[in-house]
């Protein structure tokens, strides 16, 4: 896995999604949805609110099991998998949450540093330059004694960057990463994103409604729809955005407002008078 | 020229021209990297090399562990060290994992002695005004829910009390028979010697109705509802819903405390009960099993325990109520950020909770000593 220049590597399937159903309470968030994820790609997963982005991240990641359908990364099977499997797929994958989710008893260092001393042999001191180093990337190497109650949310979400990466993984799943960035950092790290997918070939899956950063970064898009629970587009960002055939995926694009038919920018949210 | 030296795997070493030459190869990962690392260090502080530099010609594959090695050395040695070779597409690893420009470790000096002491100070007088102002408040907001009842969100004090009440009861009823139980048997048995064994019953109907169920009641609830009054409402904070109550006008004390309190003020009493109910039973138990009838057992208790003393349980037990609940929902907003910050909240309202009853009950304990209760 060196670089995606060869013809051969460029057709390797790293994530394959096959008639996977998701459902909660018996409740079908996405009914089942079938796509690949090529090696060394960067791949955004596309959706208005509530049209199960987070969701479908969560289960390529093994965390919520399908309801059918089955995930494989690199070769493994995430549903169900035995603890080995689950081992060796956690080495390859990083994570970045919405939130951040930094422990909040670490300082950035130690929130880095964590991975290493679990799934490395390397000294000390190299695990602490490894996780200087890690943070720089994200250009938080001034703050690495600093707490995560004590840095702003863009920072923690960097820091989560610089958490996710700490072991190099191959896959990297990124839920709305450029929310709450400043323009700036956020083309920054749009830039990053990209370097490290060119010159390392690490694949990247981003859940995300931010359309600079998509056309900026992503090479294959597939857009989510809460009505039709799977599906609607699959493509490169231009192309779904100039040839698709499907009214609210076009309107997405161009961020026109809608009155009526679209179900996801309309949520209705049955009022609650009590709070528990 | 030395022949070069190795682990014989992935790095080799050779002196040339005042440079310890390292000749790294194959995969440089988070996996191999420790032990390269340990090597060239081990090296390095052996030779004590002016110069130093790598050969990575025949490097296959490096991530950010490998490429921190390179900056590591490249940042120690400056310009004494040289990267000799090294394959074109992986340069771009050791450009991003560069450690050009990186910050220096901060150091934050260790506050002086007399700096530390008057932090602390401060804190403990800054805990102790919220604590004043806090306890008005609550007041001030029980006060007002009484004249104006209609401001008070009745849904949720009924939901807590089911929680803090209800759902207790198993709990408290099991407690407060094994307390009886207990209590009988154990005093039964000196008693026995002087044949005063029916005093059993006066002395368990007194010290259950005064003194053990309403603290032991109050003992559970600070465990199970002053507990989870402050973890609530402490995530609550951690996630900004406080600060959103605040900014929408709604003052927290009224909208989050005082409910909660209410609710702990009513369910608590009620529990103290039936804590005294189980206890008296249990007791009951253990005077059956000594073969005194049961009608005897009854008696005693009502001609010796009065209704003047068991009010001022029940009063005793509404206070302790309103301690916990008040120091549950006051550590609750208090709380400072993140996860640890709730766990701390969490465990100072139950041990405050605690000791603050237990300062309560002694202070019951003279004053209805001088009123003859």
């Amino acid at each position: 896995m060196r670089s995606t220049s060869d013809a051969d590597s460029a057709q390797d399937v790293i994530i394959r999604v096959r008639d996977m159903t998701a459902e909660f309470d018996g409740i079908k968030i996405l009914d089942s949805i079938t796509f690949d994820v090529m090696r060394g790609e960067v791949f955004g997963i596309l959706g208005g609110s509530g049209s199960g982005k987070s969701t479908l991240l969560k289960h390529m990641i093994g965390l919520y099991v399908p309801a059918e359908g089955s995930v494989v990364v690199d070769g493994d099977e995430v549903v169900r998998a035995d603890l080995e499997t689950r081992r060796r797929i956690i080495a390859k994958i990083g994570v970045m949450y919405q939130s951040g989710a930094l422990f909040g008893s670490l300082t950035l260092l130690e929130n880095v540093r964590l991975a290493l001393e679990v799934y490395t042999d390397l000294p000390s001191d190299a695990m602490d330059w490894l996780a200087r180093l890690k943070l720089k990337l994200v250009g938080l190497d001034a703050f690495l004694d600093h707490y995560p109650a004590e840095i702003s949310g863009g920072m923690k979400k960097r820091a989560a960057i610089a958490r996710a990466m700490a072991l190099d993984p191959q896959i990297l799943f990124l839920d709305e990463p450029s929310a709450g960035l400043d323009p700036i950092t956020s083309a920054d790290f749009d830039a990053l994103v990209r370097s490290l997918a060119e010159s390392l070939g690490i694949t990247f899956v981003i859940v995300t409604h931010e359309l600079a950063s998509v056309f900026a970064i992503a090479d294959r898009v597939i857009m989510l729809g809460k009505r039709a629970k799977g599906i609607l587009a699959e493509g490169t960002p231009e192309e779904l955005r100039d040839q698709t055939e499907n009214d609210w995926v076009r309107r997405f694009f161009r961020r026109e407002a809608t009155q009526e038919n679209e179900p996801d920018s309309t949520v209705a949210t049955p009022r609650r008078t009590e709070k528990r | 020229m030395a022949a070069p030296r190795g682990d014989g795997e992935q790095v080799t070493w050779s002196e040339r021209g005042g440079a310890l030459v390292f000749a790294l190869r194959g995969r440089l990962d988070a996996t191999t990297m420790g032990g390269i690392w340990r090597v060239v260090r081990r090296e390095l502080d052996r030779a004590g090399a002016e110069r130093v530099a790598v050969e990575g010609a025949d490097v296959e594959y490096c991530d950010g562990a490998g490429a921190a090695l390179i900056a590591r050395l490249e940042r120690v040695y400056g310009d004494r060290f040289e990267l000799r070779s090294f394959p074109d597409d992986l340069r771009p690893m050791l450009e991003i994992y560069s450690s050009e420009g990186i910050a220096e470790i901060p150091r934050r000096a260790p506050r002086p002695f007399f700096e530390r002491l008057g932090r602390i100070s401060v804190d403990v007088a800054q805990d102790l005004r919220t604590q004043v102002s806090f306890t008005g408040e609550l007041l001030v907001g029980i006060l007002g829910a009484i004249v104006h009842p209609r401001r008070i969100r009745w849904r949720t004090v009924l939901s807590t009390a089911e929680r803090a009440g209800v759902d207790a009861l198993p709990i408290v009823a099991l407690v407060g028979f094994l307390l009886g139980l207990i209590l009988a048997f154990q005093s039964a048995m000196p008693m026995r010697q002087f044949g005063a064994q029916i005093y059993v019953a006066d002395l368990l109907g007194v010290s259950l109705i005064r003194e053990l169920g309403p603290l032991m009641t109050a003992i559970l609830v600070a465990g199970r509802t002053g507990s989870a009054f402050a973890a609530e409402i402490g995530t609550m904070r951690v996630n900004e819903e406080v600060d959103a109550l605040e900014t929408m006008g709604l003052d927290p004390v009224r909208f989050l405390a005082v409910p909660r309190v209410l609710a702990a003020i009513t369910m608590t009493p009620l529990l103290s009960c039936f804590c005294i109910l189980a206890g008296l039973v249990g007791g009951a138990l253990v005077m059956l099993s000594l073969g005194f009838p049961l009608v005897m057992y009854v008696d005693r208790i009502f001609r010796f325990v009065g209704v003047v003393p068991f009010l001022a349980g029940m009063l005793k037990a509404a206070v302790f109520a309103l301690i916990i609940a008040g120091v549950g929902c006051q550590r609750g907003l208090r709380t400072g950020h993140g996860a640890a910050a709730v766990g701390t909240s969490t465990t100072s309202a139950v041990v405050s909770g605690i000791v603050l009853v237990a300062v309560a009950d002694a202070v019951f304990a003279v004053v209805l000593y001088a009123l003859d209760i």
